[in-house]
């Protein structure tokens, strides 16, 4: 455990130091607040013309600007995750340093999981930059909290599962950017394969729809815990991980 | 303190070590020489628990490399072919890592950080970033690393390379000086390197173990017998070589010479002797009471280099010999 730790806090200051860290939290936030405008202007149009249509009970803040902007978050973390896990391993390899790191009285294991928790803290830290934005609609609106709360829960179940499946990419290669391109790929494999399911009703599409990664998310945006998708990625990290550990075995055999 | 027994890594297509034995007592320095591509960095890997062996065994410290590893890499220093450090980190803020990561804390860690940022004399850049360091500074770091959780076992991938000749010096006195704490294991193809820092050396070409033996042995060994240099000059500027030659071989005990160098009125004589047969004290007094000049006397003790050479040579030639056998052969078949 200690080890898990040494190895997570170097790893967060390499973030840190470099200006890696800060590009990410400044693109996540500049995104994150471009949806916030363009949701809230939606949210307050719509209710303008509802007013004057003369329905006159209150509209839902959770169900009508958070939820979307969740689930459109889930989508844009696609994007980021790439970016977080690309040089996890692959910048060691390059470098010779995980000679360092692999011959040190470290488990494998524990070095695997000190840099996917510290990709899991960073994301975390992107998610805390959203709170700003958060705090306008609880100045001026009454959302329910706890909706909310579980909606982040859902954003960082997902980026885990998301953020091991891009580790273990990057122990592939010594590449950063290779690594970085063949994530991105792959989950937005994992986004579009739901997509059969809109026009087909196979049990294969049923499948490719149940392994996609985002339609699990939205039982977190509508602010319900389902187990079914919380043991989805929960199968998801074990699994990214598991196969992290087999392919840094392999590296020993091969390399 | 290390034990190597048949141990071989096979890649998908090549062989890169060849069934290598050998064994290293407690607080000794052995050099681990051989041309580049003979296969030292993937032993010190195997050794390191980097790379796990084809077959074979290793162990050290009792413990073996495949079944313990972390036992093994508690009590090994290990210094890669390139320093491992991260260039964004500082040279403290590296050694506090690494000295954590071999489970070292609190005052311990900082009296150890201190102890080794004397020892590899690199305190004035403690603060310093270390992907601004020059190679020599990085190497000193690399070294740091490796000592800094006083391991009983060093081993070092060539630490010299890529240093300037006083750096090398004092890399080699640091290592030195290393000596009887820890038992060293330094890789190198430098050949002056290991007659100075080393007293064991371990030769392999392509894999397989050529020669382990301490050096001075391994250069006695090399010739079988004693062999002595000597210049002799005439009174009055002319020397009569095939004399001087059939009275040098009549010393007794002597059972070659051969003349080396002949420039007018001088020759340099190389007189080969039985083992354990001490000469050199009837040679001189055989060319003074000849009425020759004796310029000088020295022990012709072959230079590892020369030793080396030899050895990977010969190895080769008889390899060669084999394929153009194989090659002669082929046709009648």
């Amino acid at each position: 455990m200690r080890n898990v730790w040494i190895i997570c806090k170097k790893e967060l200051s390499s973030y840190f130091v470099s200006p890696v860290a800060y590009v990410l939290l400044a693109m996540y936030s500049l995104i994150f607040g471009l949806f916030f405008w363009l949701f809230l202007q939606r949210f307050v149009v719509v209710g303008i013309e509802m007013q004057m249509r003369g329905q006159s009970f209150p509209m839902n803040v959770n169900e009508e600007l958070i939820r979307p902007l969740l689930s459109n978050m889930a989508v844009v973390g696609l994007f980021f995750i790439p970016m977080i896990t690309m040089r996890l391993f692959a910048e060691e390899k390059r470098t010779g340093t995980i000679e360092l790191l692999a011959t040190s009285p470290v488990r494998d294991l524990e070095i695997i999981i000190g840099k996917w928790l510290a990709a899991l803290l960073l994301f975390c830290s992107l998610l805390f930059m959203t709170g700003l934005d958060m705090a306008f609609i609880f100045r001026y609106g009454k959302p329910d909290l706890k909706p909310l709360l579980i909606g982040y829960v859902g954003l960082i179940l997902q980026a885990g599962a998301l953020l091991a499946i891009g580790t273990f990419i990057s122990t592939l290669t010594k590449n950063q950017i290779i690594a970085g391109i063949s994530t991105f790929c792959v989950l937005l494999g994992l986004w579009i394969i739901e997509w059969p399911s809109e026009f087909e009703s196979a049990t294969w599409a049923k499948v490719l729809s149940y392994m996609s990664i985002v339609t699990h998310n939205e039982s977190f945006a509508r602010g319900t815990i389902d187990s079914k998708d919380a043991i989805f990625f929960i199968t998801v990290i074990f699994l990214g991980l598991f196969f992290t550990a087999r392919s840094m075995e392999s590296l020993r055999w091969r390399s | 303190m290390i034990t190597v027994k048949d141990l071989t890594k096979r890649y998908s297509r090549t062989v890169a070590v060849d069934g290598i034995s050998f064994e290293v007592g407690k607080g000794q320095i052995v050099g681990f020489l051989g041309p580049n591509g003979a296969g030292k960095t993937t032993t010190m890997r195997m050794l390191a628990c980097f790379l796990p062996p084809s077959s074979g065994a290793a162990s050290v410290a009792g413990f073996d490399v495949l079944e313990k590893p972390l036992e093994v890499k508690r009590r090994i220093g290990y210094l890669p072919e390139t320093p491992p450090i991260y260039p964004e980190m500082e040279t403290t803020e590296y050694l506090e890592f690494v000295g954590k990561l071999k489970g070292l804390s609190g005052s311990e860690l900082q009296k150890r950080i201190d102890y080794v940022c004397e020892r590899c004399a690199i305190a004035d850049v403690k603060n310093k970033l270390l992907g601004k360091l020059s190679k020599g500074y990085r190497q000193r770091v690399g070294l740091a690393q490796a000592i800094i959780h006083n391991p009983d076992v060093l081993i070092l991938d060539e630490p010299t390379a890529g240093l300037d000749p006083k750096q090398i010096n004092e890399t080699r006195d640091l290592i030195k000086s290393l000596a009887g704490d820890h038992t060293i294991i330094l890789s190198t193809h430098i050949l002056p390197e290991v007659e100075q820092t080393c007293e064991q050396v371990i030769i392999i070409n392509k894999g397989k173990l050529v020669a382990t033996d301490s050096v001075r042995n391994l250069q006695a060994r090399a010739r079988g017998a004693e062999s002595v240099l000597l210049e002799v000059a005439g009174r009055n500027g002319s020397l009569e070589v095939p004399i001087v030659r059939h009275k040098l071989e009549q010393v007794s005990g002597v059972s070659q010479v051969l003349v080396k160098q002949e420039i007018d009125g001088r020759a340099v004589f190389e007189v080969e002797s039985q083992k354990g047969q001490l000469v050199r004290g009837d040679l001189a007094r055989a060319v003074v009471e000849s009425g020759w000049d004796l310029n000088e006397l020295r022990p012709a003790a072959m230079s590892l280099e020369e030793i080396f050479l030899q050895l990977t040579q010969s190895d080769v030639a008889a390899e060669d010999d084999k394929t153009s056998a194989a090659a002669a052969k082929e046709p009648q078949a």
